[in-house]
């Protein structure tokens, strides 16, 4: 149809159009294309058009006659028309029979289609006719198949029934092949029956016998189970196909957990074994590894099999996975404890943080399994327990680091003198300690940031960001040790120094310079050291810097007050032993300085030098140029004399008195042990001070003769000369010295003192 | 001798006997000349008001030797009432000897202690390194030597001081010798204890606390006051160092034990409180016959701490060194000193203190 209206019009125009459409262009063409259409659709043209005088429809050479003859239209045409026409009728024709194959394909078509109907038809009778007979055919089987049917469900009975007798020995068979599960199965599957025909007595037998067999099989299961060689799966396995033959839960519960605490027993043992007395222990990473994959491992595989296996048993049953996972866990703590413990001696932290972190982190599975047993919380205790014993085994080792280099410098002070090679040591030493403490307080502080380290899975516990960072290394580590080093500095002072020798001069002055450089400098150098290390973030107060330095410079004076007193006291020692050992009353003329004194002296510039090496000079008054011989010039000439003079005289005791509590009203009162400060000239003046004094006092307790006294003017003449460049108020030295004379004078029975020339000479002389 | 706080203090070959008349604030001076020398050390006796030893230096031809003698004041001296005469000096009366301790076996005589609360008839005198006990007989005319003991070892040893317990029905002495305490037993003179390296340096004297068995103050040239108990010598109860020179002189007052006196060559006086380790830790204990009222009001103050010890006072009024320091008889709030420059300066315990004791 396609084809035939394309062959015949434009599309636009339609049959209804044409008398409107122009008429004279080829009327002919559109009249046959029309005449194609009517064709079709059935009509006569003649009949359609209503035209009259249409050709003869007989005529053979009416193409659309039909009595059409192809022979008698070709003669006709070749010889009515010339060669021009026959080529146009030729184009014609092809262009006509073209369009003639389409209209006669369609005609076709329906006259099959209608043949077809027909066929429908009579295939629809046909069926109608066999359907009646398969109803009649059905009818007729009715009876026979329900027959079938009865017979079939009789041989399924039978089968089941079967099934049944040969229950037994199935079930024995699949025992002694050891189909546990198969044999569960079948069990499962008579079950029931059994159950709802035990009244029958061939079903009771079969049920008996089935009791017994399943019987043997769960007892043959529990020992499986029992003997536990087989793995955890096996085991879940087990209890499966246990609690399936309706063993009762509880038991198995608490049967299952008893197995697996033999096996993880055994591993705990193992893990006991490891710890052992033998040195060659593993380490402590590897240790913890073994308790990780072995005893943490363990317990996680129960406790997954069990909540599996036992999550019918509701909380009760949790209870008891807790309960059980806290007993043995708090074991495997223990153990862990002890291991850990073996490492407090250790100094390395590195291995001993990674071994925490791994012990801790493994421990965070089963914690979420288990959360009632507390397990992380324990496991996070143990490491914040272990943290704390490793600031105190730090702290531990910076005492004992500090005491070391104490020890040292005792040694290097008490180590024979190589000539020339004496002053310098003092400075070297304390530097040396200084420095060794504080790269112990350094290391000190690395390796406990280890416990910090972002990547290890308790630091960003509470406590690793607070309270160990604050009161654990700050106060407990790092004040803790400066404190203890003051007191360990200070016990110096108290003990065994009253003895004297017992702390070594110099030790109590390079630990005192020691505590006011930290005073001064370093701790607050290490204090800020330690709050950048160990961001301190917590509410819980802290030492101020000021306090620490308070005490450090306390320390530092009373070590040095002591310093003081030992280094008087040697030299009183002396003095006293030459002022009571001697016989004053018949001694000879004075010709020398007593050994002691130039002994004195020399020891002062000793202790000068020493203290010069760690103690900066210091202020003294302003002195009168040459003041040592001047101003004795005068003491022993005319302020002198003008004092004792008058006691020649027995008869006027009192003028004495009189006249040096007038002097001592206008000089100040002297002040024996003093406060020291921290420069060479006070710690001189105080040595001094407590030598003289001491003069002053074991003169007064002797009788001098007239030699007697004049050896004492001619001792302190010459320690008048030497002394007084070492203090800070040379008038200090006159005044005590002034004091001892007019003492000795005054314990004289005949005071007759020597000329000060005499003295001075003598003094020049020795 | 009930308003009169009689000091008696020694001063070269002059004893000065001051009354103190604590009424009108008056002192009184008597001197008494003690013509055998130079005294170093002097006691007198608990029985007979005018009876005193002394220890006095004897210088003949380069040689000193320090001897002991028993003394008796003149009679009107005694009375303490007696009026003195304007010029004591002009009209220094003398003492008279009643006996020498006889030291021709032994040498110096360090000091003299007389039995407390006794009949005044035995006496101890340390001479070097012995311990001599002396009976006085035919009123105290003549001095027998009943027993003695020595202290061997090496060096020379020599007594510095001595203090005769007033427990113990007065059987015990203590003496220092160097750093060293001893307990000595009167009856067979052996040494009960030893309290070794009791100071750092010279022990300089000793107390017994007279209210306190077994406590014992001692004081010496480490600047410190020790406390004991005598029946653990290792360490002491207390240390004191409040002192910055030596400590010359330690005593206890006779009546309230918690008040120490320390006399120093630092020139200074102190008066402690020590109550912790006296008698009296809580306070002064009621009698029981006060009134009710009253034992509520002590039941409180009971129930507060123990007090603190501390120093009650420091007295600065020497200008050179103290020598000596000794609380009055009869006058428990009242004691004196003396320093090296001859001032005696008699002082009283703070009124404050004083009633905070009583009350």
């Amino acid at each position: 149809m396609a084809a035939a209206a394309a062959a015949g019009s434009s599309p636009g125009s339609r049959p209804g159009d044409s008398p409107e459409g122009p008429e004279g262009e080829a009327p002919e063409r559109r009249r046959k294309a029309h005449g194609m259409l009517k064709l079709y659709y059935g009509l006569s043209e003649g009949e359609a058009a209503g035209r009259p005088a249409g050709p003869d429809p007989l005529d053979p050479t009416d193409l659309n006659g039909a009595h059409f003859d192809p022979e008698v239209y070709l003669d006709k045409l070749r010889r009515e028309c010339p060669l021009a026409q026959l080529m146009d009728s030729e184009t014609d024709m092809v262009r006509r029979i073209r369009a003639l194959d389409a209209t006669y394909t369609i005609r076709k078509m329906k006259n099959d289609f209608r043949k077809m109907e027909d066929e429908m038809d009579r295939l629809a009778t046909n069926m109608a006719v066999i359907t009646d007979f398969s109803a009649r055919i059905s009818a007729t089987l009715q009876d026979r198949h329900e027959r079938i049917t009865k017979l079939a469900g009789v041989h399924a009975l039978l089968r089941k029934l079967q099934f049944l007798f040969e229950l037994p020995s199935r079930l024995t068979k699949c025992v002694e092949l050891g189909a546990y599960g198969q044999a569960v199965r079948y069990q499962g599957r008579a079950q029931a029956v059994l159950q709802q025909y035990q009244h029958l007595p061939s079903f009771r037998a079969i049920q008996d016998d089935c009791q017994v067999i399943t019987a043997r099989l769960a007892q043959q299961l529990r020992q499986r189970f029992r003997e536990g060689g087989s793995g955890a799966p096996e085991q879940a396995e087990c209890v499966e196909l246990l609690l399936a033959l309706g063993e009762p839960a509880e038991e198995l519960c608490e049967e299952f957990l008893a197995h697996a605490r033999g096996r993880l027993e055994e591993e705990l043992r193992s893990l006991e074994a490891e710890l052992g007395p033998s040195p060659p222990a593993p380490d402590v990473l590897e240790f913890t590894d073994h308790g990780g994959s072995g005893f943490v491992g363990g317990l996680c595989q129960v406790a997954a099999a069990y909540q599996e296996l036992f999550a019918a048993q509701g909380p009760a049953g949790a209870e008891r996975l807790a309960a059980f996972a806290r007993e043995l866990g708090s074991r495997y703590f223990a153990l862990v404890e002890r291991r850990l413990a073996q490492e407090q001696g250790g100094g390395d932290n590195s291995l001993l943080v990674r071994a925490l972190d791994r012990f801790h982190r493994r421990l965070r599975a089963p914690g979420a399994l288990l959360a009632a047993a507390g397990l992380a919380e324990a496991a996070t205790e143990i490491v914040e327990r272990v943290a704390r014993e490793r600031l105190g085994h730090h702290l531990q080792g910076l005492r004992a680091a500090f005491l070391g280099c104490l020890t040292d410098v005792r040694q290097a002070l008490a180590a024979p003198r190589v000539a020339g090679k004496e002053g310098p040591g003092l400075a070297e030493l304390l530097a040396n300690v200084a420095s060794s403490i504080l790269s112990h307080i350094k290391a000190s502080l690395a390796a406990v940031h280890l416990f910090t380290a972002k990547e290890v899975s308790f630091s960003n516990k509470p406590y690793f960001r607070g309270e160990f960072c604050s009161q654990g290394v700050r106060e407990g580590l790092i004040v803790g040790f400066i404190r203890s080093m003051c007191q360990t500095a200070q016990s110096f002072c108290d003990s065994p120094g009253e003895k004297g020798g017992a702390t070594p001069p110099a030790l109590l002055l390079l630990l005192s310079r020691l505590c006011l450089d930290y005073e001064t400098a370093t701790i607050s150098y290490i204090l800020t050291l330690t709050d950048e290390q160990f961001l301190v973030q917590d509410q819980f107060p802290v030492t101020p810097v000021s306090t620490l330095c308070a005490e450090a410079r306390e320390t530092a004076r009373r070590l040095l007050t002591h310093y003081v007193k030992v280094q008087g006291l040697v030299i009183s020692q002396m003095l006293r032993k030459s002022v009571e050992t001697r016989d004053w009353l018949s001694t000879l003329e004075p010709r020398n300085v007593r050994a002691v004194m130039k002994r004195v002296v020399e020891d002062t510039t000793a202790i000068d030098v020493q203290v010069g090496l760690l103690y900066e000079e210091g202020v003294r008054k302003a002195q009168s140029s040459d003041s040592s011989k001047r101003t004795f010039s005068v003491y022993s000439s005319s302020r002198q004399q003008g004092r004792y003079a008058p006691s020649y005289t027995p008869s006027a005791p009192m003028d004495t008195n009189l006249l040096s509590n007038i002097q001592k009203l206008f000089s100040e009162r002297i002040d024996v042990f003093s406060p020291v400060e921290f420069n060479k000239v006070s710690v001189l003046t105080g040595i001094i001070k407590i030598s003289l004094k001491t003069l002053l006092e074991c003169v007064r307790l002797r009788t001098f003769g007239r030699f007697g006294l004049q050896q004492v003017q001619v001792d302190c003449h010459f320690l008048q000369l030497y002394l007084w460049r070492f203090v800070a108020d040379e008038e200090l030295v006159h005044l005590l010295l002034d004091e001892v004379v007019a003492s000795a004078a005054l314990r004289c029975p005949d005071p007759v003192p020597m000329e000060p020339s005499v003295v001075e000479v003598i003094c020049e002389r020795g | 001798m009930e308003d009169d706080a009689p000091v008696i203090y020694g001063l070269e070959f002059q004893i000065h006997i001051i009354d103190f008349d604590d009424e009108n604030n008056i002192i009184n001076k008597n001197v008494l000349l003690h013509q055998a020398g130079e005294i170093w050390h002097i006691s007198a006796s608990p029985a007979d008001r005018g009876v005193l030893a002394t220890c006095y230096n004897r210088t003949s031809d380069s040689k000193v030797l320090t001897c002991a003698a028993v003394w008796r004041m003149p009679k009107e001296l005694e009375s303490g009432s007696h009026e003195s005469p304007d010029d004591s000096s002009s009209t220094a009366q003398t003492l008279e000897l009643l006996c020498h301790l006889d030291n021709t076996a032994h040498s110096n005589m360090a000091c003299v202690v007389w039995e407390p609360m006794g009949d005044g008839k035995k006496i101890i005198s340390l001479a070097d390194n012995h311990i001599l006990l002396w009976d006085l007989q035919e009123s105290s005319s003549q001095a027998v030597l009943a027993s003695s003991a020595s202290l061997g070892g090496k060096g020379q040893l020599k007594f510095t001081s001595g203090r005769w317990s007033p427990h113990h029905n007065c059987t015990q002495v203590a003496t220092a010798n160097d750093t060293t305490l001893r307990g000595w037993d009167t009856r067979t003179m052996s040494q009960i204890y030893c309290i070794e390296n009791a100071h750092g340096q010279l022990v300089r004297d000793l107390d017994f606390n007279p209210n306190k068995q077994y406590y014992l103050a001692s004081c010496g040239d480490d600047c410190k006051v020790k406390f004991w108990d005598t029946r653990n010598v290792t360490e002491p109860v207390k240390t004191l160092e409040e002192h910055s020179h030596w400590v010359w002189n330690v005593r206890y007052n006779h009546s309230h034990d918690q008040l120490v006196l320390t006399g120093s060559s630092d020139s200074r006086v102190i008066l402690s409180n020590m109550v912790s380790i006296s008698s009296e830790p809580f306070g002064h204990l009621v009698d029981d016959d006060d009134i009710s009222d009253q034992e509520d009001h002590r039941s409180e103050e009971k129930s507060k701490e123990p007090l603190q010890d501390n120093v009650i006072a420091t007295y600065e009024e020497h200008e050179d060194s103290v020598y000596a320091v000794d609380w009055s008889s009869a006058d428990p709030w009242l004691f004196a000193s003396l320093s090296y420059d001859g001032r005696l300066v008699i002082n009283r315990v703070p009124r404050a203190l004083k009633y905070h004791i009583l009350l």
